[in-house]
């Protein structure tokens, strides 16, 4: 035990979580951990509900047995006690060493000795005239859907963004017998082609990636330009875009996958103080560690919402910050100096990615004036540039001025084109316009979870 | 109510591909007797039977779901007695009273 009392909390139960936490408990150390799943698993392992019956090889494809090995750690150490496992719950907020927590029997308070944010990532997305329409879903919301419920959202689907998961998504709905019509890559093939000798650090992934791609075959379109996604009064009915070469087109559908790589999910490592800094390769501002993944304070993060390594830097990073805490301590702590390695090679092989698979700032500064940015609360391109007009080029004043990034996803999948539209508008580059900070909660919480259990419930107790 | 005919099959947005032998569950919304599968998230189960969740407050489109991991927010459904739900994390139960828009008394 830490034997100050309040215990390590680790957040998050994907790859990186729970590999923290196994690496916690090999030690004596016995953590809760907190996640919002209903089984641990995290999104890219996500397990589907007790009942369904396809193969982890067909939910997982090649990556089956890593997925079942880390879901059989958790489980194991979960049923005999050596975690503490609080699952179907939400981190809402974080201040003064505790946290609170929206779970299945209402909010609670947990103090925290050292704290460990495995938090993951979301789909980092970019407008598109449109996509507000019901019928559009991110990439990750789209792969969601069929590993674990075996289902998608339409009978023609044009998928679009840029990254790993684009691919990966058209071969698993093809594979699952959906009818994928076009999948529209932002990225040109010249700065794919020019990823490689990056790409190289991992060259069995790279091949399966140039695999899968050529399983696509002339769906699959290079450096293409999004217009707009047309739209009737139940959903999209098809994607106007732009070739390579500048032609027009038009590909007729009835659902969309919008996604350009992923998004480190930072909210908790805001409240919980950590610095930030502007990484120009992730084109996003990512919190501040040393190599193991400290933050200070008693503070650890790991996995995706650290830098995005993919699920298996995610172990990697969970093995090291539990080191560090363990280390921290005073306890005997595992060798570091064998996953440090690994991470060096998974870190290269990423900024390979996010070079092969580039932010679309361009397309994002030429958004038309109508289009939509926030979700949410529908602000436009257009009211975003008037506010950088009278209210100036910071983020946080436009964001209270022009309320993006205050609706209730909290900015999640407004905030980068937010800030792009925000520098374009004053003529600089996204890192000086400054971070659109996070605020608690975290996610939504009913104002019930607030108000003290007993007071006007008589009898309740 | 959203989206004409919904008691029509196939006028939902649901397209299954997989895991079609589960247990059927019965649940309501906006007053009709729609049908599920154990094991659907509330989102799954309304958007087979409906194309959307509920309308925008700020636009006039219907609203379906986004990330479907509880990060955007876009597909808290209303019940008729009882707190919203988040749809795309909460599994449909036998006899839920799902609405797709807000209840008389909170307009
Ligand atoms: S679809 Fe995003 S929170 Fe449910």
């Amino acid at each position: 035990m830490s034997g100050r009392g309040a215990p390590v909390v680790v957040v998050g139960a994907g790859p990186a979580g729970i590999r923290a936490a196994e690496t916690l408990a090999a030690a004596g150390v016995r953590p809760v951990v907190i996640d919002e799943g209903r089984r641990a698993g995290g999104q890219i392992y996500r397990r589907p509900p007790e009942g369904f019956s396809r193969t982890p090889q067909t939910l997982y494809g090649p990556e089956a047995s890593k997925a079942v090995a880390l879901h059989a750690v958790f489980d194991a150490a979960a049923a005999s006690g050596r975690v503490d496992h609080r699952p179907e719950s939400s981190v809402l907020a974080l201040g003064d060493g505790a946290l609170q927590v929206l779970g299945p029997e209402g909010r609670s308070s947990i103090a925290y000795d050292r704290l460990i944010l495995a938090t993951g990532a979301t789909d980092r997305l970019a407008p598109v005239p449109g996509w507000q329409s019901p019928g559009v879903y991110g990439l990750g919301g789209t792969q969601i859907a069929l590993k674990a419920q075996g289902l998608t959202f339409g009978r023609r689907i044009v998928l679009a963004g840029s990254g790993p998961l684009l691919t990966l998504v058209a071969v698993q709905l093809l594979k699952a017998g959906a009818a994928v019509a076009a999948v529209l890559d932002t990225a040109p093939l010249g700065r794919q082609i020019a990823a490689l000798p990056e790409l190289l650090a991992r060259p069995v992934f790279a091949l399966r990636g140039v695999a899968m791609r050529a399983a696509l075959g002339g769906r699959y379109h290079a450096g293409i330009s999004l217009d707009r996604i047309e739209v009737d009064g139940r959903g999209p009915v098809a994607v106007a875009w732009h070739d390579a070469g500048g032609r027009v087109r038009r590909t007729d559908c009835d659902m969309v996958g919008l996604g350009w790589h992923l998004q480190a999910e930072t909210h908790l490592a805001d409240l919980a103080g950590c610095a930030f800094d502007y990484d120009e390769t992730w084109a996003q501002w990512l919190p501040r560690t040393d190599r193991m993944g400290r933050a200070g304070d008693g503070v650890y993060l790991a996995g995706d919402g650290l830098r995005i390594l993919g699920a298996d830097g995610a172990e990697v990073a969970g093995r090291l910050a539990a080191a560090a805490c363990l280390a921290d301590m005073g306890l005997p702590a595992p060798d570091a100096a064998a996953d440090l390695r690994k991470l060096d090679r998974l870190d290269r092989f990423a900024r390979g990615i996010a070079h092969a698979f580039p932010w679309p700032a361009e397309m994002i500064r030429a958004l038309p004036d109508e289009t939509v940015v926030c979700r949410c609360e529908g602000v436009t391109a257009g009211e975003l540039r008037k506010t950088v007009d009278y209210g100036g080029a910071e983020a946080n004043r436009v964001k209270s001025l022009g309320r993006v990034g205050m609706g209730r996803c909290q900015g999640r999948f407004c905030r980068l084109a937010g800030v792009e539209l925000i520098a374009a508008r004053a003529g600089t580059g996204a890192d000086s316009v400054g971070r659109l900070r996070g605020q608690a909660p975290v996610r939504p919480a009913p104002v019930e979870a607030w108000m003290d259990r007993g007071c006007g419930a008589a009898g309740s107790g | 109510m959203i989206g004409a005919g919904k008691d029509a099959p196939g006028a939902g947005r649901v397209v299954r591909l997989a895991e079609q032998g589960r247990a059927p569950v019965r649940f309501r919304l906006d007053g009709a007797d729609c049908a599920a599968m154990e094991g659907d998230t509330v989102l799954t189960a309304v958007l087979a039977s409906v194309p959307a969740l509920r309308r925008s407050e700020f636009g006039p489109e219907g609203r379906a779901g986004f990330c479907l991991m509880g990060a955007c927010q876009d597909c808290w459904v209303w019940q008729e007695v009882g707190p919203r739900l988040r749809a795309c994390s909460t599994p449909i139960a036998e006899g839920m009273k799902l609405l797709t828009e807000a209840p008389g008394d909170w307009t």
